[in-house]
């Protein structure tokens, strides 16, 4: 869409990381040539997950305009970016934020971006990621090149990948943590990311860290993978390791993660991460989208023959030095201060600022320093503010800021003196409310607002408590001002509205013949002790009585409490029944659609409730195997060989071309031998071994021709390619491409495919 | 230097007497009526963020929206997709799109507010720091073009042009006409 796009590339060749650059020039290619029809739409689609290009509600066209569905008429352009997914559409862009740290070039960069390929709002999501959403899919190279500038990528944001690694946000300067996890979160994505054996899963994998076991922080318990900070001492000398939990998540099912080893030695950190990855990649359910995740297989194996398989796994992974190479220089990065310890000046009783203090400022293990957190509704917030932000970080810190789980910022290491100086700094860009972490600040997924997937509007009604709290929240009980409210469109969870003290997730229902958005109200959830259980539905209201729900529910814990008693004790003492009793005359005796039309609609959104919206999600990705991946790759690479050919690069075309058929040949090796390198040798011996001397590549009618194209190629790659040589090895790789996918295809109508 | 991505924002005159609630039931019905040139897609209510862009009608070749940036409200168009043409031809058809649609809102919220939008200022941006740097470079070389088009919009040469410096912002500038323009010609008769 952007006329520019042309012009950043130039201006920022050669300031990426090579390899970050070569992966978006391919995924620009991969648009050409979805573009062009030469590359399927569901590999495509699959394709734009991994590198963070999300679809969003109304992208197959239609949409619901409160009286019928519509088309919206996409005209320019046909194409398709998935299945039923127009082009032109608007999508969300899903932008990596490794456990949430952040510096004020990046927060710069995200605001230009907003500005100017989004609406002019960052979302930061309940997984410390940032979302753009309404971005156009021929803008997101450029978009993906400015952020690889500023080290920040988009890739495995989404599909089914590992997703972004979470951390605790006060890690490093936590006084009740073990140590800083930040360097460990920091080498497992950065040895996940894009390693082989991560790239052949049947949906997505969630890591997280924490530095201690008692707080929220790292929500281990939710994750696939959790690691929470542990020592020991051993022969006098305090060793780290990690508590380590597998198998935990939300979802419509949510699952408590297993302890798979209550002290994981850091050294076994990345290989029984990758050891992981590859038994779950083999055995992983891949047809049955909805059981998909690591916690069935989990589930349906039990924790101690999942524990018995990776580790045999473990066992026979080829030794990788990066393993322990990170230890090396584990505490070299620690934050530093930019000012010096300090006192808190007094206040002068300033209400204001006092609240604020309460809230959202917390004493750092270091004297003198605190954290602050910076509140943002409902995790948005502005271009402007995000310099502003900028500024506060260079005026005050070295640069150190965390996005939370919970849609905020930790900004670290602000001296106590200049606390007062911060915040009338925030205060003056809209950034200063109190209330962090408070039932004011409410958790909502993007809803129906945005998500395809979206039942209710759970941004609607988040902004609806918001308004009503935020006239009496602080003269509520400091009990009730505690509690964490969060909110979810539908049943998937992404609100986290399962680890909630009282969470909403949307569902419909059918009231005097119409539909009407209602929230399913969830109880006993616990957000202490890393999400230490989950709550559970206890009645469906609807969407507009939902605040008159959160007043009884409230005021009943208030009333009925004992001394000290929490709110999800509280719930276990008193019963879900009694409380379900309270409430339901809520779902009794709805107005008329003729009395009340809006009660039939959703909060601000005056269209008559309709879930004709929506769509397939994209969550789940598609099913697309590390083979498929490595083939598409193969057809780029021939297609891009065609290019340097018209471009009279003889050299250069023959060159890729071959380069394609040992794409391809690895491609087919690697279903029987994951372990075969990218050396070409090897490549070659291994699919002789296996696919030629077997005969297993052997077309029925030429026999093994085409195999030995590659075996020619190989031979001769050493030689100077001349036009009419390159253009004869790509004619034959494209042909060996054919004969690879034949043999794929032959197996697996055979059974002998393991994929 | 071909300017793209031109984003005008018209300034509410006075104090804002309508609940921005409102504008999310008036851009539904936008959409549905098909009431302004393009495909309206969505609306997006950012009213939660202070100071933000208010409530948003998403288009695809262009997006309007009730914006409260710098805490002063105003109908801001922020053309997306590319246009031919010259650059006045391009200030002209963002200007046009965003008076239309202050005209329209004008005449839905006479009974209500009224809403009136001001008839001597108005901003204008390219939404695009590689094209547009915000630079005296880009100034100067824009100058020209500006002008001739505020002169040939509004029919005379009182007026004067403020740019804004800062390197990080988007290449800005607002317009102040010593005399009073007239809206509705602006929404109407700019494209001939």
């Amino acid at each position: 869409m952007k006329t520019s796009n042309t012009l950043w590339k130039d201006r920022l060749n050669g300031q990426l990381p090579p390899q970050m650059a070569e992966e978006i020039d391919t995924f620009e290619t991969e648009i050409e040539l979805r573009r062009q029809g030469k590359l399927d739409e569901v590999i495509f689609a699959e394709t734009r997950l991994r590198r963070g290009a999300y679809g969003q509600r109304y992208d197959n066209g239609q949409r619901y305009d409160g009286h019928e569905t519509r088309t919206l008429a996409y005209a320019a352009d046909k194409n398709t970016k998935g299945v039923n997914t127009v082009w032109d559409a608007p999508g969300m862009l899903r932008i990596k934020i490794p456990y949430g740290g952040i510096n004020p070039k990046q927060l710069e960069v995200m605001a230009e971006l907003a500005e100017e390929y989004s609406d002019g709002i960052a979302h930061v999501t309940t997984r410390q990621d940032f979302q753009l959403h309404f971005i156009h899919i021929d803008d997101t190279p450029t978009i993906m090149r400015r952020l690889a500038a500023v080290d920040i990528t988009t890739r495995e944001a989404c599909g089914n990948s590992v997703r972004n690694i979470t951390g605790c946000p006060y890690a490093g300067v936590c006084p009740d943590e073990k140590f800083d996890i930040t360097p460990y979160a920091q080498a497992l994505m950065q040895f996940l990311l894009g390693h082989p054996d991560a790239q052949n899963f049947g949906r997505k994998v969630k890591p997280t860290f924490s530095g201690c076991g008692q707080h929220a922080c790292g929500l281990t318990a939710m994750h696939d993978l959790g690691y929470t900070a542990q020592t020991r001492m051993v022969d006098g000398k305090e060793q780290r390791g990690f508590c380590f939990v597998v198998g935990g998540g939300l979802g419509a099912v949510p699952f408590q993660a297993k302890v798979f080893d209550e002290f994981l030695p850091m050294e076994e950190m990345l290989p029984m991460a990758q050891a992981i990855a590859r038994v779950f990649g083999r055995h992983g359910e891949k047809k049955n989208r909805s059981r998909a995740r690591l916690k069935f297989l989990v589930k349906q194996w039990g924790i101690d023959k999942f524990k018995q398989e990776v580790l045999a796994e473990r066992a026979k992974l080829p030794h990788d030095p990066r393993w322990t190479e990170f230890l090396s220089s584990i505490d070299s990065d620690i934050e530093k201060p930019l000012k010096p310890p300090s006192d808190l000046p007094a206040l002068n009783g300033n209400e204001k600022i006092n609240r604020w203090l309460k809230t959202n400022v917390r004493p750092q293990r270091q004297p003198g320093y605190s954290t602050v957190t910076v509140a943002l509704p409902l995790g948005d917030l502005t271009a402007d503010q995000l310099r502003s932000l900028a500024d506060i970080l260079r005026t005050f810190t070295t640069g150190t800021m965390r996005t939370t789980v919970e849609q905020n910022f930790v900004i670290r290491w602000i001296s106590n003196a200049d606390l007062p100086e911060v915040f009338e700094a925030l205060s003056a860009v809209g950034l200063g409310e109190a209330g962090a972490c408070n039932i004011l600040d409410i958790v909502a997924c993007p809803g129906t607002d945005t998500c395809k997937l979206g039942i209710s509007s759970s941004r609607g009604l988040a902004a609806q408590l918001r308004k009503k709290l935020h006239e009496k929240c602080f003269e509520l009980d400091e009990v009730i001002q505690n509690l964490h409210v969060k909110v979810s469109g539908c049943f998937n969870s992404c609100g986290q509205h399962h680890v909630a003290d009282i969470g909403f997730y949307g569902v419909n229902r059918t009231v005097n013949g119409y539909q009407v958005p209602h929230f399913q109200v969830v109880l006993g959830g616990q957000w202490e002790n890393n999400a230490g259980s989950y709550g559970m539905p206890i009645i469906a209201i609807a969407s507009k009585r939902i605040p008159d729900a959160l007043d009884r529910i409230t005021d009943h814990y208030l009333r009925l409490r004992e001394e000290n008693e929490s709110f999800q004790s509280f719930v276990k003492r008193i019963g879900k029944a009694t409380i379900r009793q309270q409430l339901h005359d809520l779902t009794q005796n709805a107005p008329a659609y003729e009395q009340d039309p809006t009660f039939y609609t959703d909060w601000y959104d005056p269209r008559e409730y309709s879930t004709g919206d929506i769509g397939k999600g994209e969550c789940a990705g598609e099913v697309v195997t590390a083979y498929q991946f490595a083939m598409t790759d193969a057809e780029r690479m021939v297609f891009e060989a065609q290019i340097h050919l018209e471009e009279n690069k003889a050299q250069k075309a023959g060159s890729e071309a071959y380069a394609s058929m040992l794409k391809a040949a690895k491609a087919i090796v690697q279903m029987r031998y994951d372990d075969v390198s990218n050396d070409a040798e090897e490549i070659v011996e291994e699919f002789r071994e296996r696919y030629y001397d077997t005969k297993l590549i052997f077309d029925p009618y030429a026999g093994g021709k085409f195999a030995n194209y590659f075996f020619a190629a190989h031979d001769k790659a050493e030689q100077p390619y001349t036009e009419e040589s390159a253009r004869h090895t790509i004619e034959e790789a494209q042909l060996f491409i054919e004969a690879i996918h034949a043999c794929y295809n032959r197996m697996r109508q055979e059974g002998l495919s393991q994929t | 230097m071909e300017l793209q991505h031109v984003n005008v924002k018209m300034f509410v005159d006075g104090p804002m007497n309508v609940d921005a609630e409102r504008f999310i039931e008036i851009f539904h019905a936008w959409i549905k009526d098909h009431a302004l040139d393009g495909l309206l897609i969505d609306v997006a209510d950012y009213r939660h963020v202070p100071a933000g862009p208010g409530v948003m009608l998403i288009g695809l070749e262009g997006d309007y929206n009730m914006d409260h940036t710098g805490e002063r409200w105003g109908l801001r168009y922020n053309r997306k997709a590319a246009l031919d043409g010259t650059n006045e031809d391009r200030f002209r058809q963002a200007v046009n799109a965003a008076a239309k649609a202050c005209h329209l809102l004008e005449e839905t919220l006479a009974s209500e507010g009224p809403l009136t939008f001001s008839r001597q200022e108005f901003e204008l941006c390219i939404n695009d720091r590689a094209i547009a740097p915000n630079t005296s470079e880009t100034l100067s070389a824009c100058q020209p073009d500006i002008e001739s088009f505020l002169s040939n919009l509004l029919g005379h040469h009182d007026f004067t042009i403020d740019h804004n410096p800062d390197p990080r912002s988007l290449f800005r500038f607002s317009i102040k006409s010593a005399k009073l323009f007239d809206l509705k010609k602006l929404a109407s008769d700019l494209t001939q």
